[in-house]
Parts: C-alpha cells; sequence; structure tokens
C-alpha cells in the first residue's frame, strides 16, 4: 500500500500535468458555503510564484518568518478573515458572529457541513483545539501576544458543535481582526503530537502529505528539497464562486526556491513565474521596458504601510558595550540631536534615489495610503540644514575650524548606521543620509551587517549606534503596533525592556495607546491615535524617512488577479485565480 | 614588434597608468565622493567637435545632460548651450601627497555643466574620479602586499635553502600550509573578530597585511630552489674555504641569483594581488562608502538592473584587465629572460 502511494507520486510528479487527482467535490447540500463574487473562471492550470528560499516549516503556530507564511496561509483558513482588498473584516470559517454589547463577548456561528482537506469532518472541536495550541505557553507561537488583552488570554468555549465563544477580559477595538490568518487546526492529526509534547515538531517541510490538513484552498502535494513545494486543489474547500463551481480554480501553486530578488525578476522575465510580489522601483523599471513584449503585466499599488526609519540607541546600556558606545548615547538622547538629524535628511532624495520616485516621504509612522488612520495634521517640514545648525547649536554643539561638529567636551561627532546588507535599499538610505549629515560636519560611517547579526545588536545586545530599518506593513489597524509603541513593547526597538516609560511622553504614548486599544467607537479611537502620531512626530524616536510602494507584476493571462497593499499583496484570493486559454497570438507572445 | 620593444611599451604603459593614478587629485576633474542627486547614473559626457549649425571646433566641447521626462535615469543631451572643454582649471581642492592643498585640474567645464568621462554612479559621483582615486586603494594595496610577500618569501626561502635539514622542512611544511589556506575565509573570520567599525586606514592596513601575509610562500619556494642550486657551486665552495662567513656568501654569491625570480613574481603578484583587493571589496570586506575601490565600483554590477541597464558600470573591470594585461606582459618578459640566462 505503501509503495502504491509512492509511485502514485512519482507518476504525479513525471506524468503529464493535466492529470489531476484532486478533482473539486461537487458541493453537498448540507454544506454550508461561501459564495464569492468574483468573475467565472475555468478549472486548471498551474501558477507559479518565487520565493527567495524554502520555509523553515509548515507548521502554523510556530512559523514567523514571511516565506513560511505564505505558503501556509495558502494551505490553512481562518475564522473570521480581512478582505485585503477592502481591508474590511468578512465571514471565513466562521459565518457570523455577534459581540456583546461591552465588546467583550464574541460569539462565532461556524459553517456547517466542511471538511478538511483530507476530508474529515470540520467543527468546533478543532477550533477549540486550534486555539488551545496558540495559547499555549511551552509551544512560544509568535501570535500568542495577540490573544492575550489585558494581561489575560482569551478564554474559548464550545456552546455547541457549530458555535464557539471568546471572552476577553476587556473591551477590545476591532477584536474580531485578530482572528485573521490564526489557522484552523485539524484536531484529528494533531491532538496527540500536542498531548505527547511533540506540537512544535510536526508539519515540517519533510512530512508527508498525508498527514496534514488544512481548511485553505490548497493542501501540500510534493516538497522537492533546494527546489520547490507543490500545493495541490484541496478539494473540499468552502468557497464557490456564482455558478456554484467550488474554488479554487487552479490544480496546482508552485512556490520556486528562486533566490534573491534579482534572481527572482530573472525568473519572472524569462516567463517562469506567473506572479511577482513585490519588485524594487529599479526591477520594475528595468521590468517594464519590455513588459508588452513578454506578456507580462506590472502594477503600482502606491505607498505600501511599511515605514523605514532611522533608529538611534537610546537603550539603557549597561557593562562594556557602554563604555565602547561612549557619548554617542548622550547625544542620541538629546532631542535636539535627533530633530536637528531629521532636519538635515533629504527625504525627497530618498524617495528618488532609493525608491526611483515610487515611494513617499514620510514624518510619521502611519504610511498616507493608510487613510482611515493617519493624522492629517501632521506638520511636513521641508529639509533645512540652516534649521539643522540652531539646533545643534542651542543644543551645546559647535564647530572647528574645519567644519567638523564637536559636542560640549570637544569631542567630534561620529557614529556608525548600521543596516541589512542584503537590503540594498536601506543600505542605499544609509549612504544618503551618511552625505546629509557630512553636511553638518558629522562623520557618519555606514556598516552593512548580515540581517541577523544586525537584529541581534538590536534586540539583544544593543551593541549599535544607529540603525536603517523597516516595521509595519502588516494590518491597516493600530492594535497590531501595540508592541512598538508601548513602552514595554518586544518590538520597542529604541529602548527595549523598560519595566516602566523612561521618559513622560513615553508614558504618555502608553496611555493613549491603551485608551484607543479598549475604545469601540472610530472616531475616537482616531482621536487618540492621532495623539499618539503627535507625539512620536514631535519625539523622534525613529526618524522617519520613506515608504516605498508596492509594485507587483503578473502574467497578462493570470485572471481575477487583485494585488492589495496588505500581506500576502498577491496571493491573497489566490482560489479566485485562473489561468485565461491562451490565443494565437498571445501564446506566441509568450513564446 | 621584438619581445625587447614589447617590454619597454608595457613598462611605459604602465608607469603612465601609476603616474595618472598617483596624480588622481590632478587628472580627475572632481572629488570621488560628491554626490549629484539630481544625475544618477547618466551615461558617460561626449565630446563634440561639429555644433547643431554643423560649424567644426578644434576645441572640443560638451553638452548638459536632461533627464527625460516621464523616465527613470534616462538622459537626453541639452542643445541649448555648448560648454567647452578646458584644460587647467580651477576646481573643488583636492590634496598633493595628502599636504599640499591645490585647485587646478587638469581638465574640465563650467559649471553648471559636469563632464562625466565614464558616466556617473546611483549616487550621481563622477565615475571617472572614482575609478582613478580607487585606483589609489588598489594600486597601493597590490603593490604594497607584494612587497610584504617577497620580503618574506625571500628571508624564509633563503634560510631554508641555506641551512637546509630541519629548518628546511620546518619552513616548507609551512609553506604548504599557507598555501592550502582558504585565505577567503581566513579575512571573514578576522573581520568577524574585529569591532564594527574600523577606519578607512586600518581597513587598508588589515587588507594589506592579510593579502601580502598568507602569499609568501610561493616566493619562499622558488627563492628556495635557486638558493638550494646556487650554494653547491664551486664558487661557493671556495668562498667557504676562503673563511667567508654565511652573511658573505648570501650577499655576493647566492642571492644576485633570486633577483630574476623575485622581479617575475613580483609582476606576478601586484594584478594577482589587487584582483585580491578587488575580490574582498567587492564582498564587502574592503573600505566602505563613500571611498572607491576597483572592488567596490565592481560591486555596483551585484544588482541586476545596472547590470543590464548601464554599460558604463563595467568601465572600471577595464580598468583592471588593462592593468593586469600590462603587469603581466612585463612578467612575461622577465620570464624570457631568466630562462635565456640559466640556459
Amino acid at each position: 500500500m505503501h509503495r502504491l502511494a509512492w509511485l502514485a507520486a512519482l507518476v504525479l510528479a513525471f506524468g503529464p500535468r493535466a492529470v489531476a487527482l484532486s478533482s473539486p467535490q461537487p458541493p453537498q447540500s448540507g454544506e454550508e458555503l461561501q459564495v464569492t463574487d468574483n468573475q467565472v473562471g475555468h478549472y486548471g492550470g498551474s501558477l507559479v510564484v518565487a520565493q527567495s528560499a524554502e520555509p523553515k516549516t509548515l507548521n502554523p503556530v510556530t512559523a514567523a518568518d514571511v516565506r513560511s507564511r505564505e505558503v501556509i496561509g495558502r494551505m490553512m483558513a481562518d475564522l473570521i478573515h480581512i478582505n485585503r482588498d477592502s481591508q474590511k473584516t468578512e465571514p471565513s470559517l466562521a459565518k457570523s458572529w455577534t459581540t456583546s454589547g461591552d465588546g467583550r463577548v464574541f460569539t462565532l456561528k461556524l459553517r456547517r457541513g466542511l471538511r478538511f482537506s483530507d476530508g474529515q469532518p470540520f467543527d468546533a472541536d478543532d477550533v477549540v483545539f486550534s486555539f488551545q495550541v496558540y495559547l499555549d505557553e511551552k509551544i512560544h507561537s509568535p501570535q500568542r501576544d495577540l490573544l492575550i488583552v489585558g494581561g489575560k488570554p482569551i478564554a474559548v468555549q464550545k456552546i455547541d458543535s457549530y458555535t464557539v465563544r471568546f471572552t476577553l477580559t476587556q473591551p477590545y477595538a476591532a477584536a474580531e481582526r485578530i482572528f485573521d490568518s490564526l489557522a484552523i487546526m485539524p484536531r484529528h492529526l494533531l491532538e496527540k503530537a500536542y498531548h505527547e509534547d511533540r506540537f512544535t515538531q510536526v508539519w515540517n517541510v519533510t512530512t508527508s502529505p498525508a498527514e496534514m490538513a488544512g481548511m485553505g484552498p490548497f493542501r501540500l502535494k510534493q516538497y522537492v528539497p533546494g527546489q520547490r513545494i507543490v500545493l495541490e486543489r484541496n478539494p473540499y474547500f468552502c468557497k464557490v464562486d456564482q455558478r456554484n463551481n467550488r474554488l479554487p480554480y487552479l490544480d496546482e501553486l508552485v512556490f520556486l526556491f528562486a533566490g534573491n530578488e534579482d534572481a527572482q525578476v530573472i525568473r519572472f522575465q524569462a516567463g517562469d513565474t506567473d506572479i511577482m510580489s513585490r519588485i524594487n522601483a529599479e526591477n520594475y523599471a528595468l521590468l517594464s521596458r519590455d513588459a508588452q513584449n513578454r506578456g507580462y503585466e506590472l502594477f503600482d499599488l502606491g505607498p505600501s504601510l511599511e515605514y523605514n526609519f532611522l533608529l538611534f540607541n537610546l537603550n539603557d546600556v549597561k557593562g562594556p558595550t557602554a563604555s565602547k558606545l561612549g557619548p554617542q548615547l548622550a547625544w542620541f538622547s538629546d532631542l535636539k540631536f535627533r530633530q536637528a538629524v531629521s532636519s538635515a535628511i533629504d527625504r525627497e532624495a530618498i524617495v528618488k534615489l532609493v525608491y526611483a520616485g515610487r515611494g513617499m516621504p514620510l514624518w510619521g509612522n502611519v504610511s498616507p495610503s493608510n487613510k482611515f488612520w493617519m493624522d492629517q495634521s501632521l506638520p511636513h517640514p521641508a529639509r533645512s540644514v540652516e534649521h539643522a545648525r540652531d539646533l545643534l547649536k542651542s543644543a551645546g554643539f559647535s564647530w572647528r575650524n574645519d567644519g567638523r561638529l564637536v559636542d560640549r567636551q570637544n569631542r567630534p561627532v561620529q557614529f556608525s548606521i548600521v543596516a541589512s546588507s542584503s537590503n540594498n535599499q536601506r543600505t542605499k538610505i544609509a549612504a544618503l543620509i551618511q552625505d546629509d549629515l557630512s553636511q553638518l560636519g558629522m562623520d557618519v560611517h555606514v556598516l552593512p551587517l548580515e540581517f541577523r547579526a544586525l537584529l541581534d545588536r538590536v534586540f539583544q545586545t544593543f551593541d549599535y549606534e544607529a540603525a536603517v530599518m523597516g516595521l509595519g506593513g502588516g494590518d491597516a489597524d493600530p492594535n497590531p503596533e501595540m508592541n512598538v509603541w508601548l513602552s514595554s513593547g518586544s518590538a520597542h526597538l529604541w529602548h527595549l525592556g523598560e519595566t516602566k516609560p523612561a521618559t513622560d511622553w513615553e508614558a504618555q504614548i502608553d496611555q493613549w495607546m491603551q485608551k484607543q486599544m479598549i475604545e469601540l467607537n472610530y472616531a475616537r479611537r482616531k482621536r487618540f491615535y492621532d495623539q499618539v502620531q503627535k507625539i512620536i512626530a514631535a519625539n523622534l524616536p525613529y526618524v522617519f524617512l520613506a515608504t516605498p510602494n508596492i509594485l507587483v507584476g503578473a502574467k497578462k493571462n493570470v485572471e481575477n488577479f487583485k494585488p492589495a497593499i496588505l500581506e500576502p499583496i498577491t496571493l491573497w484570493n489566490v482560489e479566485q485565480l485562473y489561468l485565461r486559454q491562451e490565443s494565437g497570438a498571445a501564446a506566441g507572445a509568450k513564446r | 614588434m621584438t619581445s625587447k620593444k614589447k617590454f619597454w611599451a608595457a613598462v611605459t604603459f604602465l608607469v603612465l597608468l601609476h603616474a595618472v593614478i598617483v596624480f588622481a587629485g590632478f587628472v580627475a576633474p572632481y572629488d570621488p565622493t560628491s554626490q549629484n542627486r539630481n544625475l544618477p547614473f547618466v551615461p558617460p559626457t561626449r565630446p563634440h567637435f561639429i555644433d547643431t549649425q554643423g560649424r567644426f571646433h578644434l576645441r572640443p566641447f560638451i553638452c548638459q545632460w536632461i533627464s527625460r521626462p516621464q523616465s527613470l535615469y534616462e538622459y537626453e543631451e541639452s542643445h541649448d548651450k555648448a560648454y567647452p572643454i578646458h584644460f587647467l582649471v580651477k576646481g573643488p581642492e583636492y590634496k598633493i601627497a595628502g599636504l599640499f592643498s591645490a585647485h587646478t585640474h587638469l581638465f574640465g567645464v563650467e559649471v553648471p555643466a559636469q563632464i562625466f568621462l565614464a558616466g556617473s554612479d546611483n549616487y550621481g559621483r563622477d565615475q571617472f574620479s572614482r575609478i582613478l582615486y580607487g585606483g589609489r586603494i588598489s594600486l597601493a594595496s597590490g603593490l604594497l602586499a607584494t612587497l610584504i610577500s617577497l620580503m618574506l618569501g625571500l628571508l624564509l626561502g633563503t634560510i631554508s635553502g641555506f641551512y637546509g635539514r630541519w629548518i628546511d622542512e620546518l619552513v616548507m611544511r609551512t609553506a604548504e600550509l599557507f598555501l592550502v589556506l582558504p585565505w577567503l575565509y581566513l579575512l571573514l573570520a578576522v573581520r568577524a573578530f574585529l569591532p564594527l567599525y574600523i577606519s578607512p586606514m586600518q581597513t587598508f592596513f588589515l587588507l594589506v597585511a592579510v593579502i601580502g601575509s598568507v602569499g609568501w610562500a610561493r616566493p619562499a619556494r622558488l627563492v628556495r630552489g635557486v638558493v638550494l642550486s646556487a650554494k653547491t657551486r664551486k664558487y661557493v665552495a671556495a668562498s667557504r674555504g676562503f673563511g667567508a662567513s654565511d652573511i658573505h656568501i648570501l650577499r655576493r654569491h647566492v642571492l644576485p641569483h633570486t633577483y630574476g625570480v623575485l622581479l617575475t613574481q613580483a609582476a606576478l603578484l601586484v594584478p594577482q594581488y589587487v584582483v585580491a583587493e578587488v575580490t574582498l571589496s567587492f564582498l564587502g570586506l574592503g573600505l566602505s562608502e563613500p571611498l572607491p575601490s576597483w572592488g567596490s565600483l565592481l560591486a555596483n554590477l551585484q544588482q541586476y538592473n545596472v547590470l543590464v541597464s548601464y554599460w558604463w558600470m563595467f568601465i572600471p573591470g577595464l580598468a583592471l584587465i588593462v592593468f593586469s594585461l600590462g603587469y603581466l606582459a612585463v612578467a612575461d618578459a622577465f620570464l624570457k629572460r631568466l630562462q635565456s640566462t640559466t640556459v
């Protein structure tokens, strides 16, 4: 039997492509399926996308890296989903939900008659089990933080087989957004491993497809180490189109491990891949030069939600690192110094030279594309080296005859900026800042560092002076940013591990962030978050620089392609994508 | 061309090339680190002799590049005004031998026009100036490292060949160890131990020290061979019979035989070490931005869009090839002479 399965896999791998084993199951009367409003397509074909490298794991609870989550997200489904296009929540595995008047109790009605991709039925027990795993402290899920509201984990209770109640200890704004991307897992496959304390080891890349199942549009078919991972249609997926055809249309979804972005661009240009998520502006210009002949289309979706910033080390550094860093820490903690740096940086040049004009300068943490939450009243001071010099003068700095800036003790102002060596754009930003600040007489060095080494310095040893980094991009809502702005937050990068707010303004940020978190009224919440943005912009824990536009590409025959600025940019509606049959002329262009 | 003529042609060429690079401040029209943020990736400026009316000018002139609207880094010549190329013009300050400041440059054009003989890079920096200044670092590190290697090689090779026995064994086995050493990884390891920021000077000497001290094994072996054969000559035995000291014998009778080998090795090692510096800077182990070296200039080509879009970014590579060919021609001539004298 086992050998037979192996043979079947071999035939599938090397046999003709048209053979599809997992043909979509016709909808049954008892199934409460979700009807999508996309253009009706036809079945067949396989879609190839590139990834930089293989996913580390296929375990939805422990996956922390983007690559793993990209693959897992296509095999899993959540209870309530954020529509990436409208940025609003919509029913997914839950067909409806009700909220109690105080905003603390959520009652979710699940769809009936659904099945996992291995054909086993889905019900409330799977939901309860999934949340039990996510909340288990021993498993260290990166999503666990989101499920802790007011210091207490969310309580999950099964009411009946198709009703689940979630209880929060305090009101939580936009609580239904928490459910997005929290994968519901099959209890029948995983409960044993969970009770034997080996949950973190299940579902890695070498797991056999038979041992995995999910509620997403695709299921695992084959993994070829170092080359690709192939997903095939989940024949029991819970969505149908308007003609009652069960989605997804595609037979297969292939993730090709192609290497860095340049390598991915080459593969896309050559027609090896169908979709390219996130292209940098220079490659975008390169690709657009022969887009016509090669049969793909490019899309500029406007500014992303990501914010890139210059980070100064304001940590409470002790021991040998402190003596090594020396006077830099004192300069950085002076607000006027940070303001002077901010005033001297040419943000327009960053947008022009780093993002080739496809980006926007930033003066705050909320991107202009986030229309619901951006504080429109934030000032956008123009670049002024004069103003920067005045600020430095009033902070006690002066200039030597050779133009070098010195502090009160006559020490020359010099520091280094670390940036990820694999991120060309950030090292370029650092090089531009270096030149900008040299006009103030500062001696700045740019140090490209391997990304993990950089994270180690920023998060663990605090052995750095300044860094160019980027954050954001997950969701438009302010709540996922709690860990960045709360003084106790795990991504409060400028000063990690504060037991209580180190400054007044950090205490104020804490208060406003807590207030907005429990406020259910949007207008009031927006006012609170505007306050946060104002305090941040005035105190500059980060010197905000710019946000790149989201640039993507897809072959012309990919239909229903609707890229969005929220992650995953292109594949969020993968179940609706289908490949248009090529006419003679188009096929000629494709070669 | 006879081989002698070839040799002198190569030497003259190398002397010229080195002079241009030593006097980079004078020859280069601009400061290699000054950015022109409105002119990233401009193609090389074209010198013109014939203007739009078809008149011929003896003094070449250039036109400004203006960016084409609605395009990314695409430029066209503006024919509104011609800027004649002048020689010995005043320009940005530079230092001669690091001491005297000067303002006179070999050539230049009136501002606001700029002349980019080899185009500009991503930050609008003049690539011609960067190649010249970068050549200083690459060449200096190549020459210094060669000097270190040859000194070490000569010293250890002589001792090994002359005294023989266990010293010979020790030195030669160590040499073999050095030959198999993966020096690129060694340097990566050395870099990891150093503090995050080290000044350009320190980086430079680190590069030179590592490249130079790793490469002594081959010259040492060659020198040892020459010394071994020289010390068995009858005149050496005679000299010893007259009571000459080891130092005397080495200086008068043995070492003169090694000079040919050393010269040949030098001509081979210099380009090799310049390439070593280029490799290290290419990998980001060399000098950091904004200082140029041939390796860091070539590192721009690591980006696919630069590689396929801007052909002038290959020019530093061309400089490297021309330079290496010059040295190899000299090495070839040395080798031929060495063979003809020993036969």
